[in-house]
């Protein structure tokens, strides 16, 4: 039996050629931006080293990078950029903030877990 | 209550009928199960982070582990698996390609590059299991533990075995033949035994034989564990001390001073859980990648037979479309958390 309460929303997902040539561009764009990312990362990544001063401001470039780069994969290659502002939300907001507790707590207990060690060692 | 809801206009109230996210079921359900997937590898990689964070110096570091190429040995830090990251990219690209042209109902476009995100993705497979085999059969030096009970990893350029030349017959080798098969296999295997001493390796047929090998150059031991003379987060050793600490535990006759490679029980590279997470993180994602191929090809199918086409939507490619970036996605973090931090 054909339902006709559901909303077929694939059928009016279309779009012409003009528009897909305006989407290729920005997906082209957005690949020399991840490549170019990466190319800097792993640059920095092999010419400066753990025990340097500057190693603390490499980590934290690299996560703000990786940030950057999980943001163009998200939005543009999944699109959830185009998608309605509810659907990003229900996605985006319960898991960052499981998340962000997650972390905190998995490193600040690692941390404390490192030092009982080796104070048991000394 | 009635007038209570006759106030509200119908664009505020949802009246059940169209979905308050504007897609479509299978979509939404894709999205969370993604989401739930990203938390599963959130949970891995944070058990990672947990690890390291009490490690702390002892944990190795990606460029001094991950530092080879394919053709061209070693000397090039991260530089494969920022190849890895790059072939993934693209396959997402070409992948974002045939959604795009779904979009437009161009069949012959969204054959065109689902073909090459499945070739992306075998090529990527490939990598990475050139990477775990490299990982697994380790370097030539291995770590050691040194005289003073430091454990150190070695990096450099390790001469070349040219032969083993039998000095004392055995079962098998008679005086003075010269062995010029599987050296490196056999050198080792007699390193993990304690079966080398003083320039000389004791074979598995009860022959001894002089190791005949090139100069190493380059020398450098990085200490991973304390001992009574070299501490860990020390300055490395290198030169002609370092050449003289790694021979004088090689040549020790000791059995378990040298590891080569990574096992499950113990590795080269670090502590023991680092090879553990390495090849449980890099599995999983592994694993995803291969189901990824699979279930493109499957698409792929469907695209070539035209059920897709007859349905008057791509919708089943954008769904795998959302799979195959999450891969991608999931790997980017893999790739700093991993090989980069």
């Amino acid at each position: 039996m054909e339902r006709d309460d559901l909303i077929e929303y694939s059928l009016h997902a279309h779009h012409d050629e003009d528009k897909g040539k305006e989407i290729r561009k920005k997906i082209y764009k957005v690949t020399i931006l991840l490549t170019l990312i990466t190319v800097i990362e792993v640059f920095i990544g092999s010419s400066i080293k753990q025990s340097s001063d500057w190693w603390t401001t490499v980590k934290i470039i690299f996560i703000l990078l990786t940030l950057l780069k999980a943001g163009y994969i998200v939005m543009v290659f999944m699109h959830l950029g185009d998608e309605r502002k509810y659907l990003r939300n229900i996605i985006l907001v319960p898991y960052f903030i499981f998340v962000l507790y997650l972390i905190f707590i998995g490193l600040w207990e690692g941390t404390a877990i490192g030092k009982v060690w080796e104070t048991m060692w000394q | 209550m009635a007038g209570h809801s006759a106030q509200l206009d119908a664009k505020t109230l949802w009246g059940g009928k169209e979905s308050p996210f504007q897609t479509s079921y299978g979509k939404l359900m894709m999205w969370f199960f993604l989401v739930s997937d990203a938390l599963t590898f959130t949970g891995l990689l944070i058990a990672y982070g947990f690890t390291r964070h009490d490690a702390q110096d002892a944990w190795p570091i990606g460029e001094e582990t991950f530092n080879s190429m394919p053709f061209l040995g070693h000397g090039y830090p991260l530089l494969y698996v920022a190849l890895m990251t790059f072939i993934l990219i693209v396959s997402s690209v070409t992948m974002v390609l045939a959604v795009e042209a779904g979009h437009r109902m161009d069949r012959k476009g969204v054959t065109k590059w689902m073909i090459a995100t499945v070739i992306g993705g075998f090529f990527f497979l490939g990598s990475q299991a050139w990477e775990w085999s490299h990982f697994i059969h380790g370097s030539e030096f291995g770590k050691i533990e040194l005289a003073d009970g430091s454990v150190a990893i070695v990096k450099g350029h390790f001469g070349e075995i040219n032969n083993f030349t039998i000095l004392e017959a055995g079962r098998k080798h008679k005086v003075g033949a010269v062995i010029k098969d599987d050296l490196m296999h056999q050198f080792q295997h007699a390193a993990e035994r304690g079966h080398l001493e003083a320039g000389k390796i004791h074979l598995a047929d009860g022959s001894i034989a002089k190791i005949n090998k090139m100069k190493d150059h380059d020398m450098k031991l990085i200490i991973k564990k304390s001992g009574k003379t070299y501490k860990l987060g020390g300055k490395e050793i290198t030169g002609a001390k370092a050449k003289q600490l790694y021979y004088e535990a090689l040549y020790a006759g000791e059995k378990s001073r040298v590891i080569y490679g990574a096992n499950m029980k113990q590795n080269e590279y670090g502590p023991q859980q680092y090879a553990q997470f390495f090849f449980f993180i890099t599995g999983f994602h592994g694993f995803h990648v291969f189901s990824g191929v699979v279930i493109n090809i499957l698409i792929l199918l469907g695209v070539l037979s035209g059920t897709y086409h007859k349905r008057g939507h791509y919708e089943m490619v954008e769904k795998t479309g959302l799979y195959w970036h999450f891969v991608d996605l999931v790997w980017v973090f893999v790739f700093t958390f991993f090989y980069l931090l």
